[in-house]
């Protein structure tokens, strides 16, 4: 029998949820992640439901993931600006946000991220439309998505904003 | 933002666990002990809390002790103030819910 499963994924930014439901999905059914690298999820075996897995936008100071590891977090690495965690069940409930002041400032910095990323993106892509190889439109072309998920994420922050008017 | 204003469930617990020195695993215990497991702090957001209130200078971590990597953090004399209002003020609030009721149960009868 395998032990180890490596499986390619693509998720939108704004799927992140989703990503991490997969990941416990996985679990349950007896793959944990165990690494990942670029748009790459690695898998081994583990018990069925042994696992509970989080990811989040973060700069993965060390402080942090000391941090985390100190309240019984393992940290699993990190694609682009995504960092993963996982905890065995049985040392207790694991979650990272726990009010919606986190869950806000969290989709923040990913906005932040993105709007950097589509900032840059506009101006080569001006930039490269008056170069003589035409290729300006590619960089357009990425500031427009870029800007559909930060769209996205911004709805997603409208939610919780709503929300915390009658609840923190 | 002014000092006065209300704080946040997680920055109160935070306050009430550091009236003696923890580190951040001991603040979601006391936390979740105290609450009698009503209220958990995860770790992203006990971080983000910690790191503020440092800022703000209501909390102070400890210097590290050598061989340890676990940080502690204890209440400074202005977290100590600013918990002390809250308390008051949750009394005000817990105090006129009660009245409130109480006015409209003799209402009742009353009529």
């Amino acid at each position: 029998m395998e032990n180890r499963r490596i499986i390619r994924k693509w998720f939108w930014v704004w799927e992140f949820e989703k990503e991490e439901e997969w990941l416990n999905e996985m679990a349950q059914n007896g793959w944990v992640l165990d690494k990942v690298s670029f748009l790459t999820y690695h898998f081994v075996r583990c018990e069925p439901g042994e696992y509970t897995l989080r990811l989040e936008m973060h700069g993965a100071e060390p402080d942090y993931i000391d941090f985390m590891r100190e309240t019984g977090a393992e940290y699993v690495g990190r694609m682009a600006a995504w960092i993963y965690f996982r905890k065995k069940a049985a040392d207790g409930a694991f979650d990272l946000f726990s009010d919606i002041d986190s869950r806000i400032s969290h989709l923040n910095r990913i906005g932040w991220m993105l709007s950097c990323i589509c900032g840059a993106n506009l101006v080569i892509g001006i930039v490269n439309s008056f170069s003589p190889a035409r290729i300006g439109w590619i960089n357009l072309l990425c500031s427009a998505l870029l800007s559909y998920c930060l769209g996205r994420i911004h709805g997603k922050k409208e939610a919780l904003e709503r929300e915390r008017l009658l609840h923190e | 933002m002014p000092d006065s204003m209300a704080l946040t469930e997680s920055t109160y617990y935070i306050l009430l666990s550091l009236l003696s020195p923890q580190h951040g695993y001991g603040i979601m215990q006391k936390t979740e002990e105290m609450s009698g497991g009503r209220v958990r702090l995860a770790a992203g957001t006990l971080y983000g809390a910690l790191n503020a209130l440092s800022d703000k200078g209501w909390i102070l971590p400890l210097p590290v002790e050598d061989g340890s990597r676990r940080k502690e953090y204890a209440l400074t004399e202005k977290g100590r103030g600013v918990l002390i209002k809250e308390i008051a003020r949750l009394r005000e609030l817990a105090d006129n819910g009660a009245r409130a009721l109480k006015e409209e149960v003799q209402w009742k009868i009353e009529e």
